[in-house]
């Protein structure tokens, strides 16, 4: 059906270690690299149309640009810069770093050599979740490979150029996806995002410039070099290049991670992945983690990059695809998602920190048949008071399930409200002590 | 001390790559955890001393990191991801039979302390859902059946 490129080697036994990943063309782009000056590498990834494969699909070489090229503090001496991969995976619905960090550790350390020389950085931080322990110890192997084979430490390949990596670990909170949270998390603080500006390519990691990338994003620059720009522009649509890890789960026969071109269409996504888990009805589809919103089943035909996504009103996100089927209750998907939200809250901005408190008990007690007409006006009123009012896009995320659903799948809330209990319990078989309350009412 | 001489070397093998000691602070807290399998608030006060914080440094960042176990737990943490893909694929069936399997409720650990039973939110494996992770490993694509053997391996394992 297509070409893989970040994935391309997924099944080739030991592609996580340097001699494999070297027979395999690896470390050819970062030679490339080092033999091009550091602007050419910028405006070779603002050519590729490179997104960032974070979620918020920012032009990667446009983000690098913002760097400044020679730093000075107010006693007029050079600055240092940081570079940081964000690999603090945790978008419900989204596993594709980690596969990247299983299988192509070097893929990702590569790719942040060649991003470090595009910024003359002299260091570059990996800041993986926490719960990640076995990608840690993946990741940090093939940092020590690659130290030991010259490609990091005090001269790169020989060069006149010292950058070394080092990974940070987590300790368990979604916010520190968020790239101001994840910045103050690696100084050691709580993960609460900052305001900006300034951004991070002016006051970042330790108040010095900074350039944060997803795993994907960095894992995408090797290929980058390697087959050209051009080549590379050419996969995805006018504004959007290259292909997309895309992470299928829930209601699907083949759940999985699928490298595609950007711009398949969602219905040929499922398709590719066997259809909805046993032949069943499609209900909804997440397409892009958590935070975005909802698609009905007949609004399938739509292309999952950035523009067309954003357009038919939900977003591209972080690339996770969570498929519900007919079975479940779509009252009861929200009511979790928004529990999670509760929970993730860094609870800075009381909009935010309230706000998703509030909505979580109202999806919750209409799940469980305690509702009323009140509280689905209720819901639109309290997401209006979060979305664009705080600190960062959290409460924006926040609003996506809640409103997707409540806007979409009126009918369903309706129903819980008007026979006081979810009209689907009956059937489903998933359901343990969460639900004892509304099977009790049965 | 919980602060020994292997959590001092390890911290102290950090310390060049960073240029503030507060950023060693997450990965002091993650060692003293291996180590006492929980954050005690002697442990907080030692780490503030370790390094040069204020204590409600060290105790603001403990209370923020759902990692950070601010009481004891039991040797073998069963974490269950309850979060939408995994409850899709039926993990609340899961935590429903470890809660009938242990005689102990989310939240809770057995009275023998060797289990401590927790719902956690998205682990990043949707694809091989629904997951749980024990201590550092993830244990996919679990069933009622895949439970139990698992389950039967981690009881014999801690007799032995």
């Amino acid at each position: 059906m297509n070409e893989r490129l970040l994935t391309r080697n997924n099944d080739v036994p030991q592609s996580h270690t340097l001699s494999v990943y070297r027979a395999l063309g690896g470390y050819q782009s970062l030679e490339k690299a080092l033999e091009m000056t550091p602007d050419a590498i910028v405006e070779e990834v603002k050519k590729s149309n490179l997104r960032g494969r974070g979620g918020a699909g920012f032009p990667t070489g446009m983000k690098w640009s913002f760097m400044p090229k020679n730093p000075l503090d107010a006693a007029g001496q050079p600055k240092p810069k940081y570079l940081v991969c964000n690999a603090d995976e945790g978008e419900p619905g989204t596993f594709k770093d980690r596969l990247l960090m299983t299988r192509h550790p070097h893929m990702l350390v590569e790719g942040m050599i060649i991003a470090g020389h595009a910024i003359q950085a002299n260091r570059g931080y990996i800041y993986i979740r926490g719960e990640f322990v076995f990608e840690i110890n993946r990741v940090e192997q093939a940092i020590e490979e690659a130290r030991a084979a010259g490609l990091l430490g005090k001269s790169v390949m020989g060069k006149d150029w010292s950058f070394d990596l080092v990974v940070y670990r987590g300790a368990g909170a979604y916010i520190c996806g968020e790239e101001t949270a994840l910045l103050n998390s690696l100084e050691g603080k709580r993960g609460e995002p900052r305001l900006k500006p300034p951004f991070p390519a002016q006051v970042g990691a330790f108040g010095m410039p900074t350039c944060v990338n997803n795993v994907e994003t960095f894992c995408a620059v090797p290929t980058i070099l390697e087959i050209g720009a051009e080549a590379f522009a050419k996969i995805g649509t006018e504004r959007s290049g290259g292909t997309r890890l895309f992470c299928v789960s829930g209601h699907i026969e083949r759940p999985g991670v699928y490298e595609l071109p950007i711009n398949i269409k969602l219905r040929d996504l499922i398709d590719h992945c066997g259809g909805v888990l046993g032949g069943r009805k499609l209900q909804a589809v997440i397409p892009g983690g958590a935070s975005a919103p909802m698609l009905r089943a007949d609004e399938i035909d739509v292309a999952m990059d950035f523009d067309s996504l954003a357009k038919a009103g939900s977003m591209a996100g972080s690339g996770g695809v969570i498929i519900i089927d007919e079975t479940a209750c779509i009252v009861e998907v929200a009511a979790r998602l928004l529990k999670f939200y509760e929970h993730e809250s860094c609870g800075q901005c009381s909009q935010c920190r309230e706000g998703s408190h509030w909505l979580a008990r109202m999806f919750n007690r209409i799940e469980r048949g305690g509702g009323t007409e009140d509280d689905l006006n209720m819901i639109a009123e309290i997401c209006s008071n979060m979305a664009g009012q705080t600190i960062c896009a959290f409460a924006d995320a926040v609003t996506g399930p809640a409103l997707s659903t409540i806007r979409k799948f009126r009918s369903d809330f309706e129903e819980h409200v008007r026979l006081g209990r979810c009209p689907k319990k009956a059937t489903d078989h998933y359901h343990g002590h969460h639900d004892h309350h509304a099977r009790a009412r049965l | 001390m919980i602060i020994d001489e292997t959590i001092r070397k390890q911290i102290d093998a950090l310390r060049p790559h960073f240029p503030s000691e507060q950023a060693l602070l997450l990965p002091l807290l993650h060692a003293i955890q291996a180590k006492e399998g929980w954050i005690s608030r002697t442990a907080m006060q030692e780490a503030a001393q370790f390094l040069q914080l204020p204590l409600a440094r060290v105790v603001e960042v403990v209370t923020f990191y759902t990692m950070y176990n601010r009481q004891p737990i039991g040797k073998q943490h069963l974490q269950v991801c309850t979060n939408v893909s995994c409850f899709l694929r039926g993990a609340d069936h899961l935590v429903a039979c470890l809660e009938k399997r242990l005689g102990i409720k989310v939240g809770e650990t057995t009275p023998d302390g060797r289990f401590t039973l927790s719902e956690v939110e998205c682990l990043a494996a949707c694809g091989t859902a629904p997951v749980m992770q024990v201590n550092d490993d993830y244990h996919e694509n679990l069933d009622e059946k895949a439970l139990n053997q698992l389950m039967d391996r981690l009881e014999k394992e801690q007799r032995q």
